[in-house]
C-alpha cells in the first residue's frame, strides 16, 4: 500500500466525526417510495399499519459533515463512486434517527489515467439505542497527471 | 419463471428477474427534489446541467438507487432487502428511457437469502450503474 495512503488509514479510520439527528418525515419517506418506483402501500401509504422507509431511504441522509475536519483533501476532482446500505431494521415514519460517521475504508487503485483514492464514510444509524442501518457512500477523487 | 416470487423455493439460480423501466422523466426528478431533496440544478433543469458539462440533467444516486431497491420488491414483494451496493458507472440521464435488468448469482435455501446482480442500461445497452442485493425471502 501507498505510504501516504497507510498513514491517512492509521489517522483516520475508524474514528467518528460527525453526529447528526434526523426527524423521519413520514411524507418524504413515502414520496422517495412512489419516485422510486416503490408499489407496496407498506412504503407508499403513511397510514399503512406496517409503514417503513424502503432500505435504500437511508441513503438520502446527509451528515453535516462528509470527512473528518482536518482531513487532508485529495487532488483531484470527487466524484460520487457509490452507495452502500446495510439494512438491520425497520425505519418508521416520525422517529427520531441518530446517525454517526467515519471513515470506513481508504483505498486506491491505477487506472490508464493515473491513481484513483476511494473513501468509504459510513453512517451508522440509530433509533435510540438499537443499530438500524449503515449507510456507506464511496468517493473517488481521480489524481491530477503529473 | 413467474414473474413475482413469494419464498426461497420459487427463486431459480441463474434465472433473470422481469426488467423493469424506471421513471427517469424530468416530472420524477423535479417531485423527488421537491419532496426528498437532491434538487440542485444538475437533477432538476437541463440546461444548467449543460452549464455543468452534463448532456443533460441527471438522475441524482440515491434515485437511482432506490430504482434497484423497487425492482427487488416487485419481483419479490415479500422480501426483506437487507444489503444493497450499488456502484455509479456513469450518470443516468433525465429524460432517457433506461431499463434495470437483474440475475440471481446465489441462493441459500436454508436461511432463505438470495444474492442478485442488477445492472441499469441506456438506450445504448451501456451499463450506468451496476449493485449486487442481497435480500431475505420465507423460506
Amino acid at each position: 500500500m501507498d505510504v501516504d495512503i497507510e498513514k491517512m488509514r492509521d489517522e483516520f479510520l475508524n474514528q467518528e466525526f460527525d453526529e447528526m439527528t434526523f426527524d423521519l418525515d413520514a411524507t418524504r419517506m413515502a414520496e422517495y417510495a412512489k419516485a422510486s418506483g416503490e408499489l407496496d402501500p407498506k412504503f407508499t401509504d403513511p397510514s399503512h399499519h406496517d409503514f417503513q422507509a424502503p432500505p435504500t431511504f437511508v441513503s438520502t441522509l446527509v451528515a453535516s459533515r462528509s470527512l473528518p475536519q482536518n482531513f487532508p483533501k485529495p487532488d483531484g476532482v470527487a466524484m460520487d463512486a457509490g452507495k452502500y446500505v446495510e439494512w438491520l431494521a425497520p425505519i418508521r415514519g416520525g422517529i427520531m434517527l441518530m446517525g454517526k460517521s467515519h471513515l470506513h475504508d481508504i483505498y486506491t487503485k491505477t487506472g490508464r489515467s493515473g491513481r484513483m483514492i476511494f473513501l468509504v464514510t459510513r453512517m451508522e444509524i440509530f433509533h435510540g439505542d438499537q443499530h438500524v442501518a449503515n449507510a456507506d457512500t464511496r468517493t473517488v477523487f481521480r489524481e491530477n497527471a503529473s | 419463471m413467474s414473474d413475482t416470487v413469494n419464498t426461497i423455493s420459487d427463486v431459480e439460480f441463474g434465472a433473470e428477474l422481469p426488467s423493469f423501466t424506471p421513471d427517469t422523466s424530468l416530472k420524477n426528478v423535479q417531485h423527488h427534489g421537491k419532496y426528498v431533496g437532491w434538487d440542485s440544478g444538475r437533477f432538476v433543469d437541463h440546461d444548467i446541467a449543460r452549464k455543468e458539462g452534463f448532456p443533460g440533467a441527471i438522475v441524482p444516486g440515491v434515485l437511482s438507487q432506490g430504482f434497484l431497491g423497487a425492482m427487488i420488491h416487485r419481483w419479490a414483494p415479500s422480501a426483506n432487502i437487507t444489503a444493497i451496493d450499488t456502484i455509479f458507472r456513469a450518470p443516468v440521464l433525465v429524460d432517457h428511457p433506461h431499463k434495470i435488468t437483474g440475475v440471481v448469482t446465489d441462493i441459500n435455501a436454508e436461511d432463505g437469502t438470495v444474492e442478485i446482480d442488477i445492472s441499469i442500461t441506456n438506450e445504448a445497452e451501456e451499463t450506468q450503474v451496476f449493485g449486487t442485493t442481497t435480500a431475505q425471502l420465507p423460506t
